[in-house]
């Protein structure tokens, strides 16, 4: 392994391993350098250049994800020349589409008429669905820029709607590319890809088809990813503000990977779901199931009260008399019968906690090991 | 599994068979996937559908049902007759190898390729590859253990891996995908007749004994009990009376279902504890609502044996309440007072009777899980199995030859029937078939067979067709796929209205008492 050397940013030593980026070493010592197309995990593009640095010696800035840092190098991260240059990018990137953020209309005149240009295209009165949630508008406000240096383009594609969980629009989206990439090499899916290059490229899926005549297995990586509003979940959008939102983490309840998961709730209500990043064994990612099978939890068909059946159909019971019931009929089939004319089903559904005490419920109050669960089914 | 889901891509070689991973497991699958596509390492599948990973795979070698063993025999001929297994893994670390030779010697490629139809050149390509791997991995699922021999199958995989030293390593190991999320727990936490928590075993009397003083009791039952599928056949003889079910479908994933409807309704009571009035649960004489996971607190253990927490984020609807708390309500009422605060006492107290989970404590498993044998509080949790020894020290090599399917087709029933899961659904469908969305991308059951056979029996996509076996009959759509190999049919599980396990074959592995859900026969007519 190859010795360690040393570098400095913003005037403060720090060592590294030769083939670190100079975002890695940063972003191990908590400097913030912004990033936008950046995803982990995947091969750095640096095709955003948000996170260009000021590298001494160097005649250009550098970005910061995909240069390597180098022994004795000498980096700034947020010098004038390096702020400069963000800000422009972030003006050029504001005038790209429809990024009413209310950050541009700050200086200008016309936030009126961009606006009820947004809400044509975007069908929606209120400002973009994930204000408030979007690394491009925080960014917007961290440089202070005003979004009207340049005039606004075109958008030249309309939205698709027509698969029931993601919503693509295209008049948000900033072309980073991190969608194809979490398509392509997080979750290797390979369902989308850039198409129609230079102006008129957009992000586009099996010879520019709708999603759900893909390959497109609606695992939401790229809605995880996006850094915008392009992507966002069809029963979420202008549903769910982050700041209304509780996030509570939790292990996902489908199959045996045991991805950790968000459940954002708003109103008692289960919202939203997303990956927990950077954490095992999933670092973010979903499948269609974990990310957009929730509706079971607030379902209206949802058992609310015990149920006793009498003469064939079921009646609503109070617990105490459900309960009393149970304990009879077991301790008399128990009495008469002996314990092992009982059986336990017990699930691989419920918590290991429920499990250990279904396991103890069956040994040490009825007595018997009749108990099993779906394991081999 | 032996080693974790992101030891994965250190794997030189990932052997997968009887895993439709990509739709089962699919956040799993995508290890494998950038295993093969960035890091070099090569795929074998050995599957009987064309599914999706074969488009990932150098070798795919196509068996016929029922046939698993023929094909790792053959593998271990290879690999034992060319020299390239691990001579001083097996002679330090195993035991039975020349046994277990001995059997596989008829296995050679050419017999091999008329059983499994796999032809002898990739059964020896195959072969080398795994062997030549600096650290391989299999992967395995329902397709190998859900036969009337599932257990030979898994000794088998087992006795590949030893043979080439694969085990104990990053990248290696025998690796099981469990297909519910806490089927590991349940399983950990003596949600089994023959063992306790930490498969202590309930004919231990120290074992017992142990329990009696934890749990303050006496006369803890000693002889193992039965299992589910037996439990179903007992019931409709009359010698079983009462079942409490709690969170599980049997009337939709059973085998042979019409058969285990009869016997459910043979129970003098039925008690089913569940989040929705199920299939089952319309035939209980009690039904008791249940918090989903969304409502509670507790743990999960995952297929890596990684025990992670869940937590409350919503309220239950109505009077549901936690499973553990009906539980106690329910003992306590028969004389035995169970009481808890919550579900980090229970916890607490597994972790004091169950030696495997003794170091695990919620404090510790906040932000990551830990894997289990986690025997002490400072205990970092054991990522790999193996490493050093095998849990009975050497490990042992089984000799163990071929048995066919218990069912076989003929010409009253001419295809071969094999039944697994989707992508947008999940087991029997009570929870994913409420979001609308899944239900748009999977509307209804569907009957899978390749061109040619549609060809054959002159059926077009789309069609409604009976599917008929020696127990049962559906109805359901022709889906004509390229994922069918001609002569075998394969339907989803999850629909009640269709259900295939009215099909299936309810012979059960003689050890492990899994029925033989991969393989039976069918004929196909157009619906009338």
């Amino acid at each position: 392994m190859a010795a360690e050397q040393r570098m400095v940013i913003n005037g403060n030593d720090f060592s590294f391993t030769p083939g670190e980026t100079i975002l890695d070493v940063a972003r191990r010592r908590d400097i913030d350098i912004p990033t936008l197309c950046h995803l982990k995990d995947a091969v750095p593009t640096g095709a955003c250049r948000i996170c260009v640095v000021d590298v001494q010696g160097a005649r250009n800035l550098l970005p910061a994800c995909v240069t390597p840092a180098a022994e004795n190098m000498i980096v700034l991260t947020e010098s004038p020349a390096v702020v400069r240059a963000r800000r422009l990018i972030l003006q050029l990137l504001l005038s790209s589409g429809n990024h009413n953020c209310a950050v541009r209309g700050s200086d200008g005149q016309d936030w009126t008429s961009f606006q009820l240009a947004v809400r044509s295209d975007d069908g929606s009165g209120e400002l973009c669905p994930v204000w408030g949630d979007c690394r491009l508008q925080g960014l917007a406000y961290r440089y202070q820029v005003t979004g009207e240096r340049f005039s606004a383009t075109e958008t030249a594609y309309p939205m698709e709607t027509v698969n029931p969980f993601i919503v693509r629009d295209f008049s948000r989206c900033i072309q980073c590319g991190r969608c194809v990439q979490a398509c392509n090499e997080i979750q290797v899916n390979n369902a989308i890809h850039v198409g129609y290059r230079g102006a008129k490229a957009k992000i586009i899926a099996a010879g520019d088809r709708p999603l759900k005549d893909s390959d497109c297995v609606f695992c939401g990586e790229c809605v995880q990813a996006c850094p915008v509003g392009a992507l966002v979940e069809k029963d979420a959008r202008y549903k769910v503000r982050p700041w209304t939102a509780q996030k509570v983490r939790t292990t996902c309840s489908y199959c045996g990977v045991g991805c950790q998961m968000y459940l954002h709730v708003q109103d008692e209500k289960v919202v939203k779901v997303s990956g927990v990043e950077d954490r095992t064994p999933n670092f973010g990612s979903l499948c269609v199931k974990g990310r957009f099978g929730f509706d079971f939890i607030h379902a209206p068909q949802r058992l609310t009260v015990p149920l006793i059946k009498e003469n064939g159909q079921f009646r609503e019971a109070q617990w105490e008399e459900a309960l009393d019931l149970v304990a009879q009929r077991l301790g008399s089939i128990k009495q008469s019968h002996g314990p092992d004319a009982i059986g336990v089903l017990t699930s691989a559904r419920i918590t290991n906690e429920e499990n250990y005490i279904a396991n103890k419920f069956a040994r040490a109050v009825l007595k018997t090991n009749n108990i099993d669960h779906c394991a081999r089914l | 599994m032996t080693n974790t889901i992101g030891d994965i891509e250190d794997a030189d070689v990932i052997l997968v068979t009887g895993s439709n991973t990509t739709e089962n497991h699919p956040v799993l699958s995508r290890h494998i996937k950038r295993a093969v596509s960035f890091k070099g390492a090569k795929l074998i599948l050995v599957d009987p559908r064309r599914i999706k990973l074969a488009r990932f795979a150098h070798l795919w070698l196509r068996q016929n049902l029922g046939t698993d063993v023929v094909w790792i025999n053959g593998m271990m001929r290879v690999i034992i007759s060319e020299d390239l297994y691990d001579q001083s893994f097996v002679e330090t670390r195993t035991e039975g190898f020349d046994e277990m030779k001995k059997m596989v010697e008829k296995f050679t490629p050419e017999f091999v390729e008329e059983i499994t139809g796999i032809p002898a050149a990739d059964l020896v390509a195959a072969a080398r590859l795994y062997a030549g791997a600096g650290a391989a991995s299999i992967l395995y699922c329902m397709g190998i253990t859900q036969h009337s021999h599932g257990t030979d199958n898994v000794k088998s995989l087992a006795n590949l891996a030893m043979l080439c030293g694969h085990m104990g390593i990053p990248g290696g190991g025998v690796n099981p995908l469990r297909g519910q999320n806490n089927v590991q727990g349940a399983c950990d936490m003596g949600g089994l007749p023959n063992v306790y928590s930490g498969y202590q075993a309930v004919s231990d009397l120290a074992i017992a004994k142990k329990m009696e003083e934890a749990w303050g009791v006496t006369d803890l039952p000693t002889q193992p009990g039965l299992t589910v599928t037996q439990m179903v056949p007992k019931a409709h003889e009359g010698e079983f009376k009462a079942l409490y079910i709690i969170g599980e479908n049997p009337l939709v994933s059973d085998p042979d279902l019409n058969h285990a409807e009869q016997s459910l309704k043979h129970l003098d009571f039925l008690v089913v504890q569940d989040i929705f009035l199920t299939e089952t649960a319309e035939l209980a004489d009690v039904v008791l609502p249940a918090k989903s996971f969304a409502e509670k607190d507790g743990t999960f253990s995952n297929t890596e044996r990684r025990v992670q927490r869940i937590r409350k984020a919503v309220d239950p609807p109505g009077q549901a309440k936690d499973d553990w708390e009906i539980l106690c309500e329910v003992a306590t009422r028969m004389g035995f007072e169970m009481h808890y605060e919550d579900s980090e006492a229970i916890f607490n107290e597994l972790a004091r009777v169950t030696p495997s989970y003794a170091g695990i404590s919620y404090e510790r498993i906040e932000q990551d899980g830990l894997h289990w044998p986690c025997p002490t509080p400072g205990h970092p949790g054991t990522p790999i199995l193996h490493r050093e020894q095998f849990t009975r020290g050497k490990g042992l090599f089984h000799a163990i030859d071929y048995i066919p399917p218990a069912e076989q087709t003929d010409d009253d029933y001419p295809l071969y029937l094999t039944t697994g899961r989707v992508l947008y659904h999940y087991h029997t469908g009570t929870m994913t078939m409420k979001t609308d969305g899944l239900n748009e991308r999977v509307p209804e059951c569907f009957v899978e067979i390749s061109p040619k056979d549609a060809a054959l029996y002159e059926l077009e996509n789309g069609e409604r067709v009976e599917i008929a076996s020696r127990r049962g009959k559906i109805q359901a759509r022709i889906q004509v796929s390229d994922k069918a190999v001609s002569g075998t049919v394969f339907i989803p599980f999850h629909f009640a209205g269709a259900a295939a396990n009215r099909l299936t074959n309810a012979q059960l592995d003689p050890v492990s008492k899994i029925p033989e859900y991969k393989v039976c026969a069918v004929r196909l007519s157009r619906a009338a």
